[in-house]
């Protein structure tokens, strides 16, 4: 089986969030991680290849500046057998819709069963990238998953909701968004590092994507408009009053109103 | 000369120290309070690779350098000085040895299950009268058909009783040498579970509490003849150049104990307030905050020296890396005396309770000065390297 996971290299909020003027994240001057729902499901790939190494391939991808090398690096590290970086300057500055184009454009050049991304990176919080892919590919999808099984030619999907969760299954080739609550990621191994800095990784520019219009690419192909960023707020103490519950209901109506909410 | 470390040294710190705080520091306290040796992290240090580091990959190990394997003790011990004397005894007083002087059939038979960490090592060599005094062995081992019979006791054992595979030192016979007859020594590998291998007595220690030191007691306790390890009578050889590697790894607990005492001082100091201001502000703190970096930053490239050192002799099996041990050992432990002892006084009473990791830290640092040649045995070495 071959499995695509594709991962994000994200600022670690620890580090502190820096902006270029034009709103977007400055990506080169922060701190930065493999975002946390992306190592899930390179977690839960490399899980399936536990149960049967010899017939497992698991390929990470990537979108980003040079650097984000590093990120597949690390998932070499952990067990991933193969890396690929897309990166070009045409691509900067890509929304979601910008971002899935690219890399189903990447995508149409791989060989695979199964395509796992994170449900949403940490430093845009959309969960639209997964979803947009397998539509640009034109296969299923199951966003959120929990827990992921594969049975002959399917996958079998907790897919988490509300206070329930549904069982999907999906015949491959599919992709599947995962949380990270699907499990506790395994480290790297000080070998695997080793070996994973020796490893060669595929870079592939703006020429090497198929069939992906140049509109639909970097920051022109984005119809995200950024308005404002910032860091976060911390938010203030709040108002606290102690009311019976007839006067509660009064006052949170009256907020509520003066707010124009309702 | 460049003192910046690669990429994959790089990525290994950022491993070890992520493992550290999660894993280890969590629990740092509770081992130390009860004595309990930490069986869970020691396996999930397995699973993450740590017990092979330097051990190439055809015997199971990770295939990585000293160097590596230095900074993942001094991550360890920066967090608990009990589990990065854990790995340390383990490979380098185990599994080193076995790599280094044990027959084909040795290594295919130890290694897989030292490096994956399913089986844990340790190094028998002390006894109550031969301490510094190596040559005082009074442990013996004698011939009998094709298996040695071994009689005697090994005291102060790291990973004593929680090990599965000991190497471990008995005098074989007595030989001349310039005119003079002494013990020959050799060098034994011993299963836990041979009949008339057993454990004495538990020690109860100032610091590393949580690691296994135990006596073990060799009674009539036969092991085949081809677990004789090197030569007949290359035994002292044998155990001096374990202790070589050992230093390095001692040093680079000793290194992260000092290091994280001084993290936690930093931390304390700027949170500290007395006069209506931080206690950070203060000149003196600040005086000797810079000492204990300085120093801390010294000791951190004489144990790396040290490491990159022994990786050379790796890879000629020339290059002597007794001297470089020894200074980062000897320089490595006093700093770690001397920090965490700064640490404590710069914390006040509260460095004086069991609620600050500094106060575990200043115990966990005077074995330092002691085990794997004490800080005398090191001055021993590196002036007769002088003097020669």
């Amino acid at each position: 089986m071959k499995i695509v996971v594709c991962i994000k290299q994200v600022p670690d909020t620890k580090g502190g969030v820096k902006f270029n003027p034009d709103g977007t994240l400055d990506r080169a001057a922060m701190m930065t991680i493999m975002n946390p729902d992306d190592k899930a499901g390179l977690e839960a790939a490399l899980r399936l290849k536990d149960q049967d190494p010899q017939n497992t391939e698991v390929t990470v991808l990537t979108m980003g500046l040079p650097k984000a090398e590093d990120v597949l690096r690390e998932a070499l590290a952990m067990g991933a057998d193969k890396g690929v970086l897309v990166t070009d300057r045409v691509l900067g500055g890509a929304d979601t819709w910008a971002t899935s184009q690219t890399l189903a454009g990447a995508l149409r050049n791989m060989d695979y069963d199964l395509i796992i991304t994170g449900r949403q990176a940490i430093d845009g919080d959309t969960a639209q990238v997964g979803p947009q892919i397998s539509e640009h590919l034109n296969i299923p999808v199951i966003s959120y998953a929990q827990n992921l099984k594969v049975e002959g030619d399917s996958v079998i999907v907790e897919r988490q909701f509300d206070d329930r969760y549904h069982v999907l299954k999906a015949k491959m080739p599919c992709l599947v968004t995962a949380l990270a609550e699907l499990n506790d990621p395994r480290y790297m191994t000080p070998g695997g590092i080793f070996d994973a800095c020796e490893a060669e990784i595929t870079v592939w520019g703006r020429a090497d994507l198929k069939d992906v219009e140049d509109s639909n690419l970097g920051l022109k192909g984005s119809p995200t408009q950024i308005a404002r960023a910032s860091d976060k707020v911390r938010k203030g103490a709040g108002e606290k009053v102690s009311l019976d519950p007839t006067e509660a209901v009064d006052y949170i109506v009256g907020k509520l109103k003066e707010k124009h909410v309702i | 000369m460049d003192f910046t470390l690669s990429k994959k040294h790089e990525m290994a710190r950022t491993l070890f120290r992520e493992f550290a705080e999660k894993e280890v520091k969590p629990l740092a306290q509770e081992v130390d309070e009860t004595e309990e040796f930490p069986r869970a992290t020691v396996e999930k240090m397995a699973k993450a690779g740590f017990m092979g580091i330097p051990i190439p990959k055809e015997y199971g190990g990770q295939g990585c350098d000293n160097l590596t394997y230095a900074m993942c003790v001094e991550e360890l011990a920066k967090v608990c000085g009990t589990t990065a004397v854990i790995v340390s005894a383990h490979t380098s007083l185990c599994c080193d040895p076995i790599l280094t002087y044990g027959t084909e059939e040795q290594k295919q038979k130890y290694l897989p299950d030292l490096a994956s960490g399913r089986k844990i090592g340790a190094f028998g060599l002390t006894e109550p009268g031969a301490g510094t005094d190596a040559q005082g062995q009074q442990t013996k081992a004698v011939l009998e058909g094709d298996e040695w019979v071994i009689n005697g006791s090994k005291i102060f054992i790291t990973n004593g009783k929680e090990a599965d595979v000991y190497v471990i030192f008995a005098v074989t016979g007595m030989i001349e040498k310039r005119g003079k007859m002494i013990k020959e020594i050799s060098s034994f590998i011993v299963e836990k579970g041979t009949p008339g291998f057993t454990f004495g007595t538990k020690e109860k220690k100032m610091g590393i509490r949580g690691s296994s030191t135990y006596e073990l007691i060799f009674t009539d306790c036969r092991v085949p003849k081809e677990n004789m390890l090197g030569q007949q009578g290359k035994g002292f050889n044998i155990a001096m150049h374990t202790l070589d590697g050992g230093r390095i790894g001692i040093a680079a607990q000793a290194l992260g104990i000092g290091e994280g005492a001084l993290d936690r001082t930093i931390a304390y100091t700027q949170e500290r307030k007395q006069f209506g201001r931080s206690i950070s502000a203060f000149q003196n703190t600040q005086f000797q905050l810079a000492d204990m970096a300085t120093k801390a930053q010294a000791a951190q490239f004489l144990v790396y020296r040290a490491a990159c050192t022994k990786d050379q002799y790796v890879k000629d099996h020339k290059t002597s890396y007794s001297v470089e041990a020894a200074m980062a050992k000897l320089y490595a432990a006093e700093m770690a005396m001397e920090v965490t002892t700064k640490a404590v006084q710069l914390h006040g009473g509260y460095g004086y309770t069991r609620e600050y990791d500094v106060e575990r830290m200043m115990r966990d640092a005077k074995i330092t000065e002691i085990y794997e040649g004490t800080s005398e045995v090191q001055r021993m070495v590196i002036s007769s390297a002088l003097l020669k």
